[in-house]
């Protein structure tokens, strides 16, 4: 089960801050050892602890939805004294900026490397639909990515 | 039709490992699950004269001393398999077995005093691992002798597969069973670290 840690941790930090996305990492692998006995023989255990983490990130963002909101956020800025912004962190950024299918599709395929069959599954669509919002969400990016890379 | 997968090689600063994060978050997540007793076998590995070793403890003591050679990874998962598949890296559970071991490797002790969890040994393995506690420090028993004295004169092949099946090696001392002609016989960390092992206990 420990394999799958790191490959957990990318999802979460994919469609969930930092802070948020540690916990939910700790939830996930907390209600995994809990269930763990309950776990077919056999089962895609990377794909069973997703979907946990999926869970985790559905609640926590209803309860964002439902707690009081802070005032908008201030875009991040590259700095205008030559202090590179963290190249990470603005992908980061931008991947937790897409619509919700898309981030979900592009990190459950992309950084989890669940075939979209499973994709599909987690998100409720067909495999067809999960492949368009994963290509949607990376062709998004992209624009995103090469615009910031661009001088 | 066939789907060509777009290029995403520009995700790859996301899927690259935060080790230093992942290790704290892993530290505390093994502290919560022994909080609530669904931490089943704590492992951690400790760098010695004969290689890095894996330990691996259960509520009830340690339950595994792996080499290098015999594959951590393969060595956790059959523990996942015969233990449970509750398995996390918890090394505070192994602080106790890590001192012992570091001392016993710097000559500054001759004997463990560990509680140890035999669950992987069974019948007439375990009997020979129950016997092999008797050989002190710096001593050897052929295998012959080991198997007289787990009362089955006959088994000397028997104890040498119980001794390369050790669960627990270095803390049970399979490595003092050698050879009838006096030779040194196979190890299941290798003959190097069987030679090590006792060359260290001689000195």
């Amino acid at each position: 089960m420990t394999e799958h840690g790191p490959a957990v941790l990318r999802v979460c930090r994919a469609i969930l801050g930092p802070a948020d996305a540690d916990d939910a990492w700790s939830e996930t692998f907390l209600a995994a050892l809990r269930a763990y006995p309950e776990l077919r023989p056999g089962s895609n255990v990377r794909a069973w602890l997703v979907t946990i983490a999926h869970r985790k990130a559905i609640d926590r963002h209803r309860a964002m939805a439902s707690a009081p909101v802070p005032a908008s956020p201030v875009p991040e800025r590259p700095s205008a004294y030559g202090i590179p912004a963290e190249p990470d962190d603005a992908l980061r950024d931008a991947v937790r900026a897409l619509p919700p299918k898309q981030r979900a599709a592009v990190a459950y395929h992309y950084l989890a490397d669940l075939p979209y069959r499973q994709v599909g599954r987690l998100l409720g669509t067909s495999e067809a639909a999960a492949r368009r919002s994963a290509a949607d969400g990376i062709a998004a990016l992209r624009d995103i990515y090469q615009q910031e890379k661009a001088p | 039709m066939m789907m060509t997968e777009p290029d995403a090689s520009f995700l790859a600063p996301l899927a690259a490992p935060d080790e230093q994060a992942y290790r704290g978050l892993r530290a505390r997540l093994a502290a919560q699950a022994a909080r609530e007793g669904i931490l089943d076998v704590a492992y951690r590995t400790i760098d010695t004269p004969v290689g890095e070793l894996l330990l691996a403890a259960t509520d009830r003591g340690l339950v595994r001393v792996a080499y290098p050679a015999q594959g951590h990874d393969a060595v956790l998962t059959t523990l996942a398999d015969q233990v449970s598949p509750r398995v996390l890296h918890a090394p505070a559970r192994l602080d106790a077995a890590a001192r012992e071991l570091d001392e016993y490797f710097a000559r500054a002790r001759r004997s463990f005093g560990l509680s140890l969890d035999l669950r992987l040994a069974h019948g007439f393995r375990r009997t020979v691992l129950e016997h092999l506690t008797e050989i002190g420090y710096g001593a050897t028993a052929s295998y012959g002798a080991v198997a007289l004295a787990s009362g089955s004169p006959a088994a000397v092949r028997a104890v040498g597969t119980a001794c390369a099946r050790n669960p627990l090696p270095v803390v049970i001392p399979c490595h003092r069973v050698v050879r009838g002609d006096g030779s040194i016989g196979q190890y299941v960390g290798g003959t190097e670290a069987k030679r090590a092992l006792l060359d260290l206990e001689a000195a």
